[in-house]
């Protein structure tokens, strides 16, 4: 049989192939400048203490999580008991930056509500009312955590509530070896 | 009768402009060229948030928060430049409906090119190949009967 019947059936699958991966990326996935980085820096008050502030400078030295999060937000409510319990497991500092929530007309001191419900895992919360310290990380939709090294560069950002396995298989064997590293 | 038709017409115009019209800031600028500036940079910055729309067209939070910023930084005198920069520092090239022009995005820019070039290359080399393809020549028997054929017509006619 003549080879050339053969191209366009293998064009077809080349391109069937090419759609199908296309269509398991998740577009809303996007990857973010900021792996390699220093972590954008902030001064926010925090939560509990608003004359104190609270920074990513502070957190040098060690390998530290930035967890944004709202309490208007379904996902972070999902993802809370995850976060509280690789927080308690790998006893790692973890800021909570509470995005345009916290001292808003629309929500007022829901998020002081929702802490005191579900439990407060966070070494210190950072409230971004104005959601400015949001941009600066390029937040996308909430809840978003990054981790960075000890030296404050981001080295992995998780977009979404964070789950068991990813925790599992992602989060804890990256701040171990994160730890490793020298300061 | 025509007051009706007339009110009618005008909720048409009303739930055209609805289903339309994103609730966009006022902004004051000092200059035409900043507000220039200004429209150009949300007409062809994305909404993260909402991706297939600009920050022009999208009413999600985080483009009115993206607009604000443009806005504050225009107003500060940044240029376009400075403006998409920060932008894409944050968000990535993502954030241009306009990729720039690197290694990453090459296939992207000069990929619709080079395929539309191959594809003419190789429809000339096809229609080429046709013109100057040489049909086989008729075997002793099929001129024989096509030579019956012409002869039986040519008959058909003279007697008419």
């Amino acid at each position: 049989m003549n080879k050339k019947f053969f191209i366009p059936l293998i064009a077809f699958f080349a391109l069937v192939g090419l759609l199908l991966f296309g269509l398991n990326n998740d577009p809303k996935l996007i990857p973010s400048p900021f792996i390699g980085q220093p972590a954008p820096d902030f001064k926010l008050p925090k939560l509990y203490k608003p004359d104190e502030t609270v920074s990513a400078k502070d957190m040098e030295g060690e390998v530290w999580i930035l967890n944004i999060w709202a309490s208007w937000c379904a996902p972070c409510r999902a993802e809370h008991k995850v976060l509280t319990s690789l927080i308690a497991k790998e006893k790692v500092p973890t800021i909570g930056m509470n995005y345009k929530d916290y001292g808003t007309e629309d929500y007022g001191d829901e998020a002081v509500k929702w802490l005191a419900t579900l439990g407060n895992p966070y070494t210190a919360v950072a409230v971004d009312a104005e959601g400015k310290a949001g941009i600066d990380w390029g937040v996308v939709g909430v809840p978003e955590t990054f981790v960075m090294d000890k030296k404050g560069i981001v080295r992995y950002k998780f977009t979404g509530p964070i789950y068991p396995e990813a925790v599992d298989d992602i989060i804890i064997p990256l701040i171990d070896k994160l730890r490793k590293e020298a300061g | 009768m025509r007051h009706f038709f007339n009110s009618l017409a005008f909720s048409f115009l009303f739930i055209g402009f609805s289903a339309f019209a994103v609730q966009i800031e006022f902004h004051q600028f000092e200059n035409k060229a900043q507000e220039q500036l200004y429209l150009n940079l949300i007409a062809e910055l994305r909404c993260v948030k909402c991706q297939n729309q600009n920050l022009a067209e999208s009413n999600a939070e985080l483009a009115k928060d993206m607009r604000d910023k443009t806005y504050e930084m225009i107003k500060q005198g940044k240029t376009r430049e400075d403006v998409v920069n920060y932008m894409t520092a944050r968000y990535g090239d993502f954030v241009l409906y306009k990729p720039p022009f690197k290694s990453k995005t090459l296939l992207l820019w000069i990929g619709p090119p080079v395929f539309l070039i191959l594809s003419l290359f190789l429809l000339l080399k096809l229609i080429r190949k046709q013109g100057h393809e040489k049909s086989e020549p008729l075997t002793e028997a099929q001129r024989e009967s096509v030579r019956a054929a012409l002869d039986s017509k040519r008959l058909k006619t003279k007697s008419n």
